[in-house]
Protein backbone atom coordinates (compact mmCIF):
# COMPACT_ATOMS: atom_id res chain seq x y z
CA UNK A 1 0.00 0.00 0.00
CA UNK A 2 1.47 3.94 -0.64
CA UNK A 3 1.39 5.75 1.95
CA UNK A 4 -0.23 9.20 1.48
CA UNK A 5 0.14 12.32 3.78
CA UNK A 6 -0.98 16.16 3.47
CA UNK A 7 0.32 19.59 3.94
CA UNK A 8 -1.13 20.11 7.45
CA UNK A 9 -2.45 23.36 5.76
CA UNK A 10 -5.37 21.76 4.31
CA UNK A 11 -6.44 20.89 7.90
CA UNK A 12 -7.98 24.34 7.95
CA UNK A 13 -10.67 23.35 5.15
CA UNK A 14 -11.24 19.21 5.88
CA UNK A 15 -9.75 16.86 7.87
CA UNK A 16 -7.37 14.56 5.55
CA UNK A 17 -5.00 12.74 7.75
CA UNK A 18 -2.33 10.40 6.81
CA UNK A 19 -3.48 7.42 4.50
CA UNK A 20 -3.10 4.23 2.78
CA UNK A 21 -4.42 3.17 -0.37
CA UNK A 22 -3.57 0.76 -3.56
CA UNK A 23 -2.52 1.58 -7.10
CA UNK A 24 0.13 1.89 -9.53
CA UNK A 25 -0.14 5.13 -10.58
CA UNK A 26 -0.71 8.37 -8.67
CA UNK A 27 -3.93 8.99 -10.14
CA UNK A 28 -5.18 5.32 -9.08
CA UNK A 29 -3.80 6.11 -5.79
CA UNK A 30 -5.43 9.47 -5.49
CA UNK A 31 -9.02 7.82 -7.29
CA UNK A 32 -8.40 5.55 -3.95
CA UNK A 33 -7.98 7.93 -1.52
CA UNK A 34 -11.02 10.42 -2.59
CA UNK A 35 -13.68 7.49 -2.67
CA UNK A 36 -13.44 7.94 1.09
CA UNK A 37 -12.55 11.86 0.92
CA UNK A 38 -14.49 12.97 -1.74
CA UNK A 39 -14.59 16.42 -1.08
CA UNK A 40 -10.53 15.95 -1.11
CA UNK A 41 -10.91 16.00 -5.39
CA UNK A 42 -12.14 19.58 -5.86
CA UNK A 43 -9.24 20.85 -2.78
CA UNK A 44 -6.18 18.60 -5.10
CA UNK A 45 -7.56 18.75 -8.78
CA UNK A 46 -9.19 21.42 -11.03
CA UNK A 47 -12.55 20.89 -13.03
CA UNK A 48 -10.04 18.39 -15.26
CA UNK A 49 -8.67 16.46 -12.90
CA UNK A 50 -5.49 18.07 -13.57
CA UNK A 51 -3.00 19.13 -10.17
CA UNK A 52 -4.36 22.28 -9.46
CA UNK A 53 -1.16 25.19 -9.94
CA UNK A 54 -0.13 25.33 -7.05
CA UNK A 55 -0.45 21.96 -5.25
CA UNK A 56 2.39 20.21 -5.45
CA UNK A 57 3.06 16.10 -4.78
CA UNK A 58 6.19 14.62 -3.90
CA UNK A 59 7.18 10.47 -4.78
CA UNK A 60 9.56 9.90 -1.79
CA UNK A 61 11.00 13.58 -1.97
CA UNK A 62 11.23 13.67 -5.74
CA UNK A 63 8.78 15.96 -7.44
CA UNK A 64 5.52 14.56 -9.58
CA UNK A 65 6.63 14.52 -13.35
CA UNK A 66 2.73 13.98 -14.84
CA UNK A 67 0.54 17.33 -13.65
CA UNK A 68 -2.10 16.66 -16.34
CA UNK A 69 -2.97 12.99 -15.86
CA UNK A 70 -1.06 11.63 -12.46
CA UNK A 71 0.68 8.98 -14.15
CA UNK A 72 3.72 8.82 -12.71
CA UNK A 73 4.37 5.16 -11.35
CA UNK A 74 4.11 4.04 -7.54
CA UNK A 75 5.45 1.06 -5.82
CA UNK A 76 3.77 -0.36 -2.70
CA UNK A 77 6.35 0.56 -0.56
CA UNK A 78 6.28 4.56 -1.92
CA UNK A 79 5.51 7.56 -0.01
CA UNK A 80 3.67 10.45 -1.19
CA UNK A 81 3.45 13.87 -0.24
CA UNK A 82 1.37 16.26 -0.80
CA UNK A 83 2.03 20.08 -0.35
CA UNK A 84 0.61 23.73 -0.99
CA UNK A 85 3.29 25.31 -3.16
CA UNK A 86 4.75 28.31 -1.81
CA UNK A 87 3.69 29.81 -5.11
CA UNK A 88 -0.23 31.13 -5.07
CA UNK A 89 -0.01 32.39 -1.86
CA UNK B 1 -37.45 45.16 9.78
CA UNK B 2 -34.15 43.75 10.68
CA UNK B 3 -31.40 45.04 8.54
CA UNK B 4 -28.24 43.43 8.21
CA UNK B 5 -24.97 44.09 6.03
CA UNK B 6 -22.64 40.85 4.48
CA UNK B 7 -19.46 42.42 3.34
CA UNK B 8 -17.41 40.02 1.34
CA UNK B 9 -13.74 40.45 1.55
CA UNK B 10 -10.36 39.14 1.29
CA UNK B 11 -10.04 37.76 4.52
CA UNK B 12 -13.70 36.85 5.13
CA UNK B 13 -17.16 37.54 5.48
CA UNK B 14 -18.34 40.15 7.26
CA UNK B 15 -21.67 40.95 9.14
CA UNK B 16 -22.81 44.43 10.48
CA UNK B 17 -25.56 45.64 12.54
CA UNK B 18 -27.04 48.32 13.39
CA UNK B 19 -26.71 49.14 17.28
CA UNK B 20 -27.50 52.62 18.91
CA UNK B 21 -27.23 53.89 15.27
CA UNK B 22 -23.77 52.74 14.66
CA UNK B 23 -23.16 49.50 12.26
CA UNK B 24 -20.83 47.18 14.56
CA UNK B 25 -19.25 43.84 12.84
CA UNK B 26 -21.49 41.31 15.01
CA UNK B 27 -20.07 38.12 13.15
CA UNK B 28 -17.08 36.92 11.00
CA UNK B 29 -17.13 33.47 8.98
CA UNK B 30 -14.43 32.30 6.59
CA UNK B 31 -11.46 34.35 8.74
CA UNK B 32 -8.30 34.12 6.66
CA UNK B 33 -9.80 32.94 3.43
CA UNK B 34 -11.07 35.35 0.18
CA UNK B 35 -14.95 35.61 -0.06
CA UNK B 36 -15.61 36.41 -3.55
CA UNK B 37 -19.14 36.70 -4.09
CA UNK B 38 -22.30 36.32 -0.97
CA UNK B 39 -26.14 36.05 -2.20
CA UNK B 40 -28.63 35.85 0.13
CA UNK B 41 -31.65 33.62 -1.12
CA UNK B 42 -35.05 35.88 -0.33
CA UNK B 43 -37.17 32.89 -1.46
CA UNK B 44 -36.03 30.71 1.28
CA UNK B 45 -33.29 33.21 3.30
CA UNK B 46 -30.70 30.88 2.79
CA UNK B 47 -27.19 32.51 2.45
CA UNK B 48 -24.23 31.82 0.10
CA UNK B 49 -20.69 32.37 0.11
CA UNK B 50 -18.03 31.60 -2.68
CA UNK B 51 -14.44 31.32 -1.66
CA UNK B 52 -11.50 31.38 -3.30
CA UNK B 53 -8.89 29.65 -1.92
CA UNK B 54 -6.29 30.01 -3.80
CA UNK B 55 -4.02 27.16 -3.84
CA UNK B 56 -7.19 24.70 -3.11
CA UNK B 57 -9.55 26.11 -6.17
CA UNK B 58 -12.79 27.63 -5.43
CA UNK B 59 -15.58 26.61 -3.40
CA UNK B 60 -19.31 27.43 -2.39
CA UNK B 61 -20.98 26.80 1.25
CA UNK B 62 -24.05 27.99 1.95
CA UNK B 63 -25.56 28.53 5.69
CA UNK B 64 -29.97 28.15 6.39
CA UNK B 65 -29.47 29.71 9.81
CA UNK B 66 -28.01 33.30 8.93
CA UNK B 67 -24.68 32.29 9.35
CA UNK B 68 -24.52 30.27 12.43
CA UNK B 69 -23.40 27.05 10.18
CA UNK B 70 -22.26 26.64 6.83
CA UNK B 71 -22.19 23.51 5.16
CA UNK B 72 -19.80 23.44 1.80
CA UNK B 73 -21.40 22.49 -1.56
CA UNK B 74 -20.15 21.13 -4.89
CA UNK B 75 -18.51 24.49 -6.72
CA UNK B 76 -19.26 24.68 -10.24
CA UNK B 77 -17.01 23.35 -12.91
CA UNK B 78 -16.89 23.24 -16.16
CA UNK B 79 -17.09 19.22 -17.75
CA UNK B 80 -14.10 17.26 -18.18
CA UNK B 81 -12.62 17.89 -22.01
CA UNK B 82 -13.12 15.10 -24.75
CA UNK B 83 -10.00 17.16 -26.56
CA UNK B 84 -7.00 14.73 -24.97
CA UNK B 85 -3.72 15.69 -25.70
CA UNK B 86 -1.02 13.57 -26.31
CA UNK B 87 -0.57 12.78 -22.55
CA UNK B 88 -3.96 11.72 -21.97
CA UNK B 89 -5.10 15.63 -20.92
CA UNK B 90 -6.10 18.84 -21.96
CA UNK B 91 -3.99 21.09 -20.25
CA UNK B 92 -5.96 24.10 -22.09
CA UNK B 93 -8.94 23.10 -20.88
CA UNK B 94 -11.24 25.65 -18.85
CA UNK B 95 -11.70 25.24 -14.82
CA UNK B 96 -13.45 27.26 -12.60
CA UNK B 97 -10.72 30.40 -10.99
CA UNK B 98 -13.02 32.88 -9.70
CA UNK B 99 -16.86 32.76 -8.78
CA UNK B 100 -17.36 36.40 -9.99
CA UNK B 101 -21.37 36.66 -8.94
CA UNK B 102 -24.33 34.35 -7.69
CA UNK B 103 -28.36 35.21 -7.97
CA UNK B 104 -30.92 33.44 -7.56
CA UNK B 105 -33.99 32.23 -9.91
CA UNK B 106 -37.29 33.73 -9.58
CA UNK B 107 -40.68 32.77 -7.74
CA UNK B 108 -41.35 30.56 -10.23
CA UNK B 109 -38.30 28.26 -9.74
CA UNK B 110 -38.15 28.40 -6.61
CA UNK B 111 -34.63 25.77 -6.49
CA UNK B 112 -32.57 27.81 -9.25
CA UNK B 113 -29.80 30.04 -8.87
CA UNK B 114 -27.24 30.87 -10.80
CA UNK B 115 -23.41 31.50 -11.16
CA UNK B 116 -21.16 33.44 -13.05
CA UNK B 117 -17.43 32.93 -13.34
CA UNK B 118 -13.82 33.27 -14.73
CA UNK B 119 -13.69 32.01 -17.06
CA UNK B 120 -17.16 33.07 -18.75
CA UNK B 121 -18.96 30.27 -17.85
CA UNK B 122 -22.64 30.71 -16.55
CA UNK B 123 -23.95 27.72 -14.39
CA UNK B 124 -27.25 26.99 -13.50
CA UNK B 125 -28.29 24.74 -10.43
CA UNK B 126 -32.10 23.32 -10.19
CA UNK B 127 -31.75 22.06 -6.50
CA UNK B 128 -30.21 25.04 -4.30
CA UNK B 129 -26.87 24.60 -5.02
CA UNK B 130 -26.13 20.97 -4.72
CA UNK B 131 -25.07 20.39 -8.21
CA UNK B 132 -23.88 22.25 -11.02
CA UNK B 133 -24.61 22.45 -14.87
CA UNK B 134 -22.84 24.85 -17.31
CA UNK B 135 -25.19 26.40 -19.87
CA UNK B 136 -23.74 25.25 -22.82
CA UNK B 137 -26.01 27.60 -25.03
CA UNK B 138 -23.66 30.11 -23.97
CA UNK B 139 -20.96 28.69 -23.68
CA UNK B 140 -21.10 27.38 -27.36
CA UNK B 141 -21.47 30.43 -28.87
CA UNK B 142 -18.83 30.88 -31.77
CA UNK B 143 -18.80 34.74 -30.89
CA UNK B 144 -17.65 34.15 -27.20
CA UNK B 145 -14.30 32.85 -28.95
CA UNK B 146 -13.68 36.70 -29.14
CA UNK B 147 -14.63 37.20 -25.43
CA UNK B 148 -11.11 39.10 -23.73
CA UNK B 149 -10.27 39.06 -20.52
CA UNK B 150 -11.18 42.76 -18.68
CA UNK B 151 -7.93 42.78 -15.90
CA UNK B 152 -7.58 39.38 -14.97
CA UNK B 153 -6.52 36.96 -17.86
CA UNK B 154 -9.49 35.26 -19.20
CA UNK B 155 -13.06 36.95 -19.62
CA UNK B 156 -15.87 36.39 -16.96
CA UNK B 157 -19.80 37.02 -15.82
CA UNK B 158 -20.00 38.99 -13.45
CA UNK B 159 -23.67 40.52 -13.69
CA UNK B 160 -26.68 37.81 -13.75
CA UNK B 161 -29.79 39.96 -14.18
CA UNK B 162 -33.11 38.14 -13.15
CA UNK B 163 -36.00 40.36 -14.90
CA UNK B 164 -38.17 40.27 -11.81
CA UNK B 165 -41.71 39.81 -13.20
CA UNK B 166 -40.56 37.69 -15.77
CA UNK B 167 -37.98 34.78 -15.31
CA UNK B 168 -37.29 33.49 -18.33
CA UNK B 169 -35.63 36.50 -19.14
CA UNK B 170 -32.25 37.12 -18.30
CA UNK B 171 -29.48 39.71 -18.84
CA UNK B 172 -25.86 38.96 -18.46
CA UNK B 173 -23.20 41.19 -18.73
CA UNK B 174 -19.14 39.88 -19.69
CA UNK B 175 -15.70 41.42 -19.19
CA UNK B 176 -14.94 41.84 -22.12
CA UNK B 177 -18.04 40.28 -24.32
CA UNK B 178 -20.93 42.89 -24.15
CA UNK B 179 -24.64 42.21 -23.05
CA UNK B 180 -25.85 38.68 -23.59
CA UNK B 181 -29.92 38.34 -23.46
CA UNK B 182 -32.16 35.41 -23.21
CA UNK B 183 -35.88 35.14 -22.97
CA UNK B 184 -36.68 31.70 -22.93
CA UNK B 185 -34.77 31.09 -19.81
CA UNK B 186 -30.99 30.10 -21.36
CA UNK B 187 -31.92 28.28 -24.88
CA UNK B 188 -31.14 30.85 -26.61
CA UNK B 189 -29.03 34.30 -26.55
CA UNK B 190 -28.97 37.40 -27.86
CA UNK B 191 -25.96 39.45 -28.46
CA UNK B 192 -27.14 43.20 -27.22
CA UNK B 193 -26.22 46.27 -25.61
CA UNK B 194 -26.70 48.36 -29.23
CA UNK B 195 -25.10 51.82 -28.04
CA UNK B 196 -22.29 50.45 -26.13
CA UNK B 197 -19.48 52.33 -26.98
CA UNK B 198 -15.57 51.53 -26.12
CA UNK B 199 -13.58 54.45 -26.96
CA UNK B 200 -10.38 52.44 -26.90
CA UNK B 201 -10.79 50.52 -29.73
CA UNK B 202 -10.31 50.84 -33.68
CA UNK B 203 -12.65 53.22 -34.61
CA UNK B 204 -14.43 50.12 -36.41
CA UNK B 205 -14.66 48.28 -33.78
CA UNK B 206 -15.51 50.76 -31.01
CA UNK B 207 -19.10 49.96 -31.98
CA UNK B 208 -19.38 46.30 -31.98
CA UNK B 209 -21.55 44.67 -29.15
CA UNK B 210 -19.26 42.06 -28.69
CA UNK B 211 -16.00 44.28 -27.88
CA UNK B 212 -17.24 45.69 -24.92
CA UNK B 213 -15.77 45.76 -21.14
CA UNK B 214 -19.16 45.81 -19.33
CA UNK B 215 -17.81 46.69 -15.81
CA UNK B 216 -21.89 46.24 -14.09
CA UNK B 217 -25.32 46.14 -15.33
CA UNK B 218 -27.57 46.94 -12.42
CA UNK B 219 -31.49 46.92 -13.15
CA UNK B 220 -34.27 49.16 -11.45
CA UNK B 221 -36.32 46.46 -9.30
CA UNK B 222 -39.47 48.12 -10.09
CA UNK B 223 -39.07 49.30 -13.54
CA UNK B 224 -37.29 46.46 -14.87
CA UNK B 225 -37.05 47.43 -18.37
CA UNK B 226 -34.40 50.02 -16.95
CA UNK B 227 -30.62 48.71 -16.81
CA UNK B 228 -27.64 51.01 -16.05
CA UNK B 229 -24.34 49.87 -17.39
CA UNK B 230 -20.99 50.70 -15.76
CA UNK B 231 -18.89 50.31 -18.72
CA UNK B 232 -14.74 50.81 -18.83
CA UNK B 233 -15.66 53.32 -21.23
CA UNK B 234 -18.48 55.35 -19.65
CA UNK B 235 -21.90 55.36 -18.00
CA UNK B 236 -24.98 53.96 -20.15
CA UNK B 237 -28.78 53.34 -19.20
CA UNK B 238 -31.01 50.83 -21.64
CA UNK B 239 -35.00 51.83 -21.10
CA UNK B 240 -35.39 48.16 -23.06
CA UNK B 241 -34.14 45.43 -20.83
CA UNK B 242 -30.72 45.45 -22.50
CA UNK B 243 -31.34 45.34 -26.03
CA UNK B 244 -29.73 49.43 -26.27
CA UNK B 245 -27.88 51.78 -24.62
CA UNK B 246 -27.39 55.45 -24.47
CA UNK B 247 -24.47 56.74 -23.09
CA UNK B 248 -24.63 59.38 -20.06
CA UNK B 249 -21.96 62.03 -21.13
CA UNK B 250 -22.44 64.73 -18.34
CA UNK B 251 -21.49 61.99 -15.22
CA UNK B 252 -18.73 63.89 -13.21
CA UNK B 253 -15.83 63.45 -11.76
CA UNK B 254 -15.01 61.03 -14.23
CA UNK B 255 -17.66 58.84 -16.00
CA UNK B 256 -14.61 55.83 -15.03
CA UNK B 257 -15.50 53.07 -12.42
CA UNK B 258 -16.72 49.83 -11.38
CA UNK B 259 -19.78 49.79 -9.47
CA UNK B 260 -23.62 51.41 -9.98
CA UNK B 261 -26.30 50.93 -7.80
CA UNK B 262 -29.83 51.11 -9.20
CA UNK B 263 -33.01 52.86 -7.45
CA UNK B 264 -35.15 49.91 -6.26
CA UNK B 265 -38.40 52.60 -7.37
CA UNK B 266 -37.01 55.15 -9.26
CA UNK B 267 -35.50 54.70 -12.45
CA UNK B 268 -33.84 57.90 -12.41
CA UNK B 269 -31.75 57.84 -9.41
CA UNK B 270 -28.59 55.87 -9.84
CA UNK B 271 -25.42 56.12 -7.75
CA UNK B 272 -21.61 55.09 -8.83
CA UNK B 273 -17.95 55.11 -7.32
CA UNK B 274 -16.13 57.68 -9.95
CA UNK B 275 -11.99 56.99 -10.73
CA UNK B 276 -9.54 57.76 -13.18
CA UNK B 277 -8.91 55.22 -15.97
CA UNK B 278 -7.50 53.40 -17.18
CA UNK B 279 -4.82 51.55 -14.92
CA UNK B 280 -4.35 54.33 -12.66
CA UNK B 281 -7.45 53.68 -10.72
CA UNK B 282 -7.38 55.76 -8.08
CA UNK B 283 -10.49 58.89 -7.14
CA UNK B 284 -10.14 61.68 -9.40
CA UNK B 285 -7.94 64.42 -7.44
CA UNK B 286 -7.45 61.45 -5.04
CA UNK B 287 -11.04 62.98 -3.59
CA UNK B 288 -12.52 59.93 -2.72
CA UNK B 289 -16.92 60.93 -3.27
CA UNK B 290 -19.79 58.96 -4.64
CA UNK B 291 -21.93 60.38 -7.57
CA UNK B 292 -25.52 60.45 -7.90
CA UNK B 293 -27.93 60.90 -11.09
CA UNK B 294 -31.27 62.14 -10.01
CA UNK B 295 -33.05 62.25 -13.22
CA UNK B 296 -32.05 59.50 -16.05
CA UNK B 297 -28.06 60.77 -16.67
CA UNK B 298 -29.15 64.18 -17.49
CA UNK B 299 -26.93 65.73 -14.06
CA UNK B 300 -25.11 64.26 -11.08
CA UNK B 301 -24.40 65.10 -7.87
CA UNK B 302 -21.55 64.39 -6.43
CA UNK B 303 -21.99 63.53 -2.96
CA UNK B 304 -18.71 63.40 -0.27
CA UNK B 305 -20.25 64.64 3.02
CA UNK B 306 -18.90 62.21 5.51
CA UNK B 307 -16.13 60.57 2.84
CA UNK B 308 -12.88 61.78 3.58
CA UNK B 309 -10.86 64.85 2.69
CA UNK B 310 -7.60 63.75 2.73
CA UNK B 311 -5.72 62.12 -0.27
CA UNK B 312 -7.65 58.67 -1.05
CA UNK B 313 -6.24 55.64 -3.11
CA UNK B 314 -10.00 54.01 -2.37
CA UNK B 315 -11.22 52.15 -5.73
CA UNK B 316 -15.03 50.58 -5.11
CA UNK B 317 -14.81 47.25 -6.89
CA UNK B 318 -17.96 46.44 -9.15
CA UNK B 319 -19.90 44.73 -6.36
CA UNK B 320 -19.15 46.94 -3.67
CA UNK B 321 -21.38 49.25 -4.03
CA UNK B 322 -25.39 48.76 -3.13
CA UNK B 323 -28.70 50.16 -1.89
CA UNK B 324 -30.99 48.71 0.18
CA UNK B 325 -34.95 47.85 -0.47
CA UNK B 326 -36.10 51.16 0.70
CA UNK B 327 -33.69 53.33 -2.03
CA UNK B 328 -32.60 55.21 1.23
CA UNK B 329 -29.61 53.63 2.40
CA UNK B 330 -26.36 52.79 0.89
CA UNK B 331 -23.52 50.60 2.01
CA UNK B 332 -19.72 51.04 -0.07
CA UNK B 333 -16.69 49.41 1.03
CA UNK B 334 -13.02 49.54 -1.10
CA UNK B 335 -9.93 47.99 -1.86
CA UNK B 336 -8.02 50.20 0.62
CA UNK B 337 -10.70 48.09 3.08
CA UNK B 338 -12.99 51.19 4.28
CA UNK B 339 -16.36 51.23 4.81
CA UNK B 340 -18.67 53.41 4.82
CA UNK B 341 -23.09 53.63 5.06
CA UNK B 342 -24.77 56.65 3.68
CA UNK B 343 -28.22 57.64 4.71
CA UNK B 344 -31.07 59.41 2.68
CA UNK B 345 -29.70 58.57 -0.71
CA UNK B 346 -26.12 58.87 -0.19
CA UNK B 347 -26.58 62.84 1.26
CA UNK B 348 -24.51 61.86 4.24
CA UNK B 349 -22.02 58.62 4.92
CA UNK B 350 -20.99 57.14 7.93
CA UNK B 351 -17.84 55.56 8.27
CA UNK B 352 -18.10 52.16 9.88
CA UNK B 353 -14.42 50.56 9.35
CA UNK B 354 -10.92 51.56 8.42
CA UNK B 355 -9.32 48.38 9.33
CA UNK B 356 -10.96 45.49 6.91
CA UNK B 357 -10.04 43.76 4.25
CA UNK B 358 -10.14 44.50 0.67
CA UNK B 359 -13.69 44.31 -0.10
CA UNK B 360 -15.37 42.67 -3.05
CA UNK B 361 -18.86 42.58 -2.05
CA UNK B 362 -21.62 44.35 0.19
CA UNK B 363 -24.79 42.98 0.32
CA UNK B 364 -28.15 44.42 2.35
CA UNK B 365 -30.94 42.10 3.40
CA UNK B 366 -33.84 42.99 5.27
CA UNK B 367 -35.91 40.19 7.22
CA UNK B 368 -39.32 40.76 9.08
Amino acid sequence: MVQVSFTSNLERHLSCPLVEAAGDTVEAVLDHVFEDNPRLRSYLLDDQGHLRKHVNIFINGKMLADRTCLSDGLGPDDKVFVIQALSGG
Amino acid sequence: MVQKLYVASRKGLLRFSRSNDLWVMERSDFVGDPVSAVLHDPRNGALFAALDLGHFGVKLHRSGDGGESWEELAAPAFPKSEEAGATGGDPAAPSVSLLWTLAAGGAGQPDRLWAGTIPGGLFVSDDLGQSWSLVETLWNQPQRAQWMGGGFDDPGIHSISIHPEDENRIAIGVSTGGVWLADDGSEHWTLAGKGLRAEYLPPESANDPLMQDVHLLARCATEPDVIWCQHHNGIFRSVDGGKSFREIENARPSAFGFAVAAHPKNANVAWFAPAIKDECRVPVDQKFVVSRTSDGGDTFDVLDKGLPDAPSFDLVYRHALAVDDTGDRLALGTTTGNLWVGAEGGESWRLVSNYLPPISQVLWVSTE
